[in-house]
């Protein structure tokens, strides 16, 4: 018991540490998948900046909702949100601390992404390469071209292969400048990003340390509650199906025992507890009998039989008991002499 | 008892070491960071000296707010800076102390940044060669006054057109990031003094008052441990108390209501007492159904 409450208690000092792991991990697969991710910019005036910004935006947003959906504990707050108050009251402080420690490891995935997105530079150079300012850039004794067309070639900056404009404005010199930018606001969003972090964990302990405590313990205690439950609820059920079947097969050999008029072979008293754990069923077809007794009729959901045949329901539930009364008394047939 | 003691005395040794560990793998990550962004002077008048001391400047302030929020005695720390006194005074040496501490590790990262943008020395290129005095370089002095400047500016380019195999822009490449190494290595050879001197020097003075602002910290970062780890052993004892007299209200509704007599049990008295009289399909749904519309109320007494 010693034992086990040493590594209950070590999971659960740990479930923030294995929860920590996860956004770490999604952290990491999120910078491999955006070096693995091909990208290809389609060089065509309308489609760059949808393609350009469809990259930075769309995959920040999927990896958002990844987060929150590789987190067990969404499911606990869903359950905690929509429960009925009943006997026990419902507090917001709680939910909201739930929601926050989930919204806040759910988005650090999202915050790599974007963030190597803008160091990298490929996607603002697609998206803007269109907006580049050519009469500060550009070669200011080309020809001017009309809108259309400067788009046309503009755009065609990020495909170096088939870039046309080299007199309008030099490739490398677009390319360095839209790349310039995109850092900049990079390390600007990383900044920004930290600093926030940074309030928001500083800030908490001066202001509402109190409130904290309490609404971690309980979300804790939910947590642990719940999980608490359904391992009793598995205990229970381990029981319920053990004495199920082992009233089945006594009642099978009962009830073969009733209708071939066997004598009870006698034991030999050496035998002892493996004699007891046949349960009675000793040769071939009985055994057989009971094999597909049990998969064509499986016994009720049902370890007690009332003395009584009552109206057996709650003083709430006006509903009949689920299973009609007539295999009842063949089970009380089977046990009437006990 | 044995046994938590050892682990105790495995997590105070040890938090010195995680935080080290943490420490050093921020320096790891900043490095690696600096090799694999792509630093691309934009070769730009304008831009040249604001791309490059943004660079410079910009990722180790966040560096070092990733130094303050992955350390966990910063909030040991503000915790004891903002609680009320109550019955416990409060010790600002201890405090002192934590601050120092985690500063001292958090300014390991900024620092190998630096160090390593320095060492490289495109970033100094890229800020200071427009600041060059033309009139050193054969090249630039040719130019026209209006052209110097953005020839200059368009040294840490070698792919521009105008600046391949230009042996000036080699001559101003070099001399740049001969200071920028020199600089890099300077910094780094006056932190370690100034770490070395730290160090020697400490136990010089006030020593005893050292050992107890050390002794308290890790007190209160023990102590805070210990507190949620007793938290979490009570909330599971409240939660297993709760279930148990729920499992019992059930029990006294099925006897109250069924009116059956209870039989004796057909399996051991473990089974017995693990099933808790919920004995039937019936009787489980309503105990599962009345757990989701009815939750007990917290209240074990």
């Amino acid at each position: 018991m010693d034992k086990f409450r040493m590594i209950f208690q070590f999971l659960q000092s740990n479930q923030e540490s294995f929860m920590n792991g996860i956004c770490g991990i999604m952290a990491l697969a999120s910078t491999q998948i955006y070096s693995a991710f091909d990208f290809n910019c389609p060089c065509l005036p309308r489609y760059n900046l949808a393609y350009g910004l469809g990259i930075l935006l769309v995959p920040p947003f999927i990896l958002f909702l990844l987060g929150f959906v590789l987190n067990n504990n969404i499911s606990m707050l869903a359950e905690e949100w929509r429960r009925p108050q009943g006997q026990r009251g419902k507090d917001p402080a709680v939910l909201r601390y739930m929601f926050c420690s989930m919204a806040q490891r759910a988005m650090i995935a999202p915050v790599v992404w974007v963030s190597v997105t803008l160091l990298d530079g490929k996607c603002i150079t697609c998206a803007f390469c269109t907006s580049v300012p050519v009469e500060i850039l550009g070669n200011a004794s080309h020809p001017s071209l009309s809108q259309g067309d400067m788009k046309r070639v503009l755009a065609r900056i990020p495909c170096k292969e088939i870039y046309d404009g080299q007199e309008l404005i030099a490739n490398e010199v677009a390319v360095r400048y839209l790349r310039c930018i995109s850092q900049a606001l990079g390390w600007c969003f990383v900044l920004l990003m930290t600093m926030l972090a940074f309030l928001v964990r500083s800030l908490r302990p001066c202001f509402t340390q109190a409130a904290f405590l309490k609404s971690r313990y309980w979300s804790h205690y939910i947590d642990i509650e719940r999980k608490l439950f359904d391992e009793t609820c598995t205990e229970h059920a381990r029981s319920f199906a053990k004495v199920c079947i082992q009233q089945f097969f006594e009642g099978m050999s009962t009830d073969l025992m009733a209708a071939h008029c066997h004598l009870p072979r006698k034991a030999p008293e050496d035998a002892g507890e493996a004699t007891e754990k046949l349960l009675g069923i000793t040769d071939w077809d009985t055994m057989n009998m009971a094999l597909k007794s049990w998969h064509q009729c499986k016994p009720p959901l049902h370890l007690h039989v009332p003395a009584l045949p009552s109206g057996n329901g709650w003083a709430g539930e006006g509903q009949p008991p689920v299973h009609p009364p007539v295999p009842r008394r063949e089970m009380a047939a089977y046990y009437s002499w006990v | 008892m044995d046994r938590f003691r050892m682990i105790f005395q495995y997590f105070q040794s040890n938090s010195e070491s995680v935080m080290n560990g943490i420490c050093g793998l921020l320096t790891l990550a900043s490095i690696k960071m600096y090799t694999s962004i792509d630093f691309s002077c934009p070769c730009l008048l304008q831009y040249n000296m604001a791309y490059s001391l943004g660079i410079m400047f910009v990722p180790p302030i966040a560096l070092f707010l990733c130094g303050l929020i992955l350390n966990r005695q910063s909030l040991v720390m503000l915790e004891e800076w903002s609680r009320p006194q109550g019955r416990r005074k409060k010790d600002p040496a201890v405090i002192r102390y934590l601050c120092s501490s985690i500063m001292q590790r958090a300014m390991v990262a900024p620092a190998a940044w630096i160090i390593v943008t320095l060492l490289d020395g495109r970033c100094l290129i890229c800020a200071f060669s427009g600041s060059m005095d033309p009139e050193k370089f054969v090249d630039f002095a040719s130019a026209s006054p209006v052209q110097v400047q953005q020839l200059l500016a368009k040294v840490p380019c070698k792919d521009e057109e105008l600046m391949r195999n230009n042996t000036s822009r080699k001559a101003v490449s070099r001399y740049l990031r001969c200071w920028s190494q020199a600089l890099g290595w300077s910094i780094l050879l006056i932190l370690i003094i100034a770490a070395f001197l730290a160090r020697w020097l400490r136990p010089c003075f006030n020593q005893a008052a050292l050992l107890q602002a050390r002794h308290w910290s890790n007190y209160i970062d023990i102590e805070q441990k210990i507190f949620e780890e007793t938290c979490c052993e009570h909330s599971r004892l409240f939660a297993h108390k709760c279930i148990l007299h729920f499992f019992e209200s059930m029990r006294q509704e099925v006897k109250l209501h069924s009116f059956s007599l209870s039989r004796e049990g057909e399996g051991s008295e473990g089974d017995q007492a693990l099933l808790r009289g919920i004995t039937d399909q019936d009787q489980v749904n309503k105990l599962l159904k009345m757990w989701y519309y009815e939750k007990p109320p917290l209240d074990v007494s």
